[in-house]
């Protein structure tokens, strides 16, 4: 498992994937920057202390949760790119028919790949948004409540990610399962942001639509449960304003979310190498 | 001769088409079995299946034992041919280090393109790649899935020479091939499958049958159709009683295209 994912990561690294990544994500981090600065500039004015609004919390929480929808989006294209083909795609180009045919079981190969599929959208993720939390502490000396807690969130989503791109590849084309995967990837943002309206108006029937959704596409939950951790310690005027926009952080998803998240990479592989079992190449 | 390979009453189905249908067969110690068959007659299906490609798996322990070249692969462009081998090297648990790979590059005529990256190789020498990454680890048994298809003529004479080489040094091969030259030449044993069976099987020279004598007189060269070994002496004395010089006697056979397109027509 471990030779399947160090060749899988040499293959990044001889490919330059992460050379484009890191000059695109520099270019990015600037972006952010300039942006960043800016916004805190403007907001620097917009109350006075009787008004109970901290701008600097609003305009940090608002922007570090932008930046964490861009890396997320970020992680899982990087996701899908390295698993999308893991099987299926392999297996029509010629790659896959000399690896499996040695003492590796196609448990072990699928786990391998996605070991690193996850160690590099994981850590990609983990990266920007480290970057990110940096950039906006630095230069509106604001910092998110829990780093921490919205980081493994965060990086746990792409690795959910990576495990469905994984299972995909059993079944489809690398195209095919690529735009697969972006589309979940689409829906499940768009049942967050129903979530947000949902809690927002409040609509009980968009909160459950939004509450399935997420559930059954666990990256989205651990998504949105990300912005809760970024943005739990704002409150009054600041907090409700914050919780109530689109990057707001008003859902719980409560202590099973994690649990539930491992529990389906591990059934998401599981499944895949069954079917692969039962796949000729 | 002991078995490296037996395989019994093997069916595939996919749906409702049979792939193979109860085909039995077996490869023996440092026997060359080519494999022939018209394109869809179950023959890639067959080493595959073997070779685990099909499900299910195999156990570790037959899997380092076998050698394989599927006949569609590739390796990834970025590696060099020396990562290649040394990937598989670690797949196959094979201990044999920077040694094994010299030798096998030398062996397919890849020595000096150790460093080579695999993108900038013909297709021609990937498929030596190809054949040097099946030997890795010192299988009993190699299974080449039309192995000289992408080769020009000197490639293809490489191959054969290989394969003569892996068979004095004991290694089985079951070789697919469409070239019906190439089975002739270096094989022991032949199987044609058609259709998902085994249809005729054999040693070339038993495949191929008597189809007459051709003797060389001073009058000219006279053919006895249908006539056979046994024959020679009596038709050499009726000649020589009818006054004719003979020169020379060649005993004539089908030849194994022949024999070939008449199992699978």
């Amino acid at each position: 498992m471990i030779l399947v994912a160090r060749h899988a990561l040499r293959e990044s690294l001889r490919r330059r994937i992460f050379a484009v990544v890191i000059a695109l994500s520099i270019a990015f981090g600037a972006l952010y920057a300039f942006g960043a600065h800016e916004l805190f500039k403007d907001v620097s004015g917009f109350s006075d202390d009787s008004s109970g609004l901290d701008p600097k919390t609003l305009a940090g929480a608002t922007i570090l949760g932008l930046a964490m929808f861009g890396s997320l989006f970020l992680g899982a294209v990087l996701a899908v790119f390295l698993t999308a083909g893991a099987v299926r795609g392999d297996a029509e180009s010629g790659t896959l028919q000399p690896l499996i045919v040695r003492p590796l079981s196609r448990r072990r190969y699928l786990a391998g790949r996605l070991l690193a599929a996850s160690l590099v959208s994981a850590g990609y993720v983990a990266f920007a948004y480290l970057g990110a939390v940096l950039i906006t502490g630095l230069i509106g000396d604001w910092w998110p409540s829990n780093v921490l807690g919205s980081l493994i969130r965060l990086s746990g989503a792409a690795v959910v990610i990576s495990a469905l791109a994984l299972l995909g590849s059993v079944f489809l084309t690398a195209t095919a399962n690529g735009i697969a995967v972006l589309m979940v990837y689409g829906a499940g943002l768009l049942a967050g942001l129903l979530g947000e309206i949902g809690d927002a108006i409040p609509s009980h029937s968009l909160q459950r639509i939004a509450d399935v959704a997420s559930w059954t596409l666990p990256f989205e939950e651990l998504y949105r449960d990300a912005l809760r951790e970024l943005v739990g310690s704002a409150h009054g005027v600041t907090g409700a304003i914050i919780k109530l926009g689109p990057l707001g952080g008003s859902h719980d998803a409560g202590p099973l979310l994690l649990p539930w998240a491992i529990a389906y990479v591990v059934l998401a592989v599981l499944l895949a190498g069954w079917a692969f079992m039962r796949r000729d190449v | 001769m002991a078995a490296v390979l037996s395989v019994s009453s093997l069916h595939k189905r996919y749906g409702a088409t049979a792939a193979l249908s109860g085909v039995t067969l077996e490869v023996g110690e440092a026997e060359l079995v080519g494999l022939l068959g018209p394109n869809g007659a179950g023959k890639s299906t067959l080493t595959g299946t073997v070779t685990v490609c099909g499900a299910p798996a195999g156990s570790d322990t037959a899997r380092r034992s076998i050698g394989y070249l599927a006949e569609l692969f590739r390796f990834p462009g970025w590696c060099t041919a020396d990562e290649v081998l040394v990937l598989h090297q670690r797949l196959a648990g094979s201990s044999g280090g920077d040694a094994e790979r010299r030798e096998l590059l030398e062996l397919v005529g890849l020595g000096r393109e150790a460093r080579r990256r695999v993108d900038t190789m013909s297709k021609g020498m990937q498929q030596r790649l190809g054949i040097a990454q099946a030997l890795i680890g010192s299988p009993k048994l190699l299974l080449l899935d039309e192995p000289t298809s992408a080769l020009d003529p000197a490639g293809r004479r490489t191959v054969r020479e290989l394969l003569e080489e892996l068979r004095r040094r004991g290694t089985s091969v079951l070789l697919n091939t469409h070239l019906l030259s190439e089975v002739e030449h270096v094989c022991d044993r032949v199987l044609i499958l058609d259709r998902g069976a085994i249809v005729a099987a054999g040693a070339p020279a038993e495949l191929t049958r008597a189809r007459g004598v051709q003797v060389e007189l001073a009058s000219g060269t006279r053919v006895f159709d249908g006539a056979a070994r046994e024959d020679v002496p009596r038709i050499v004395s009726d000649l020589v009683a009818a006054g004719e010089q003979v020169y020379s006697v060649q005993l004539l056979r089908s030849t194994l295209e022949e024999r070939y397109l008449e199992v699978v027509a």
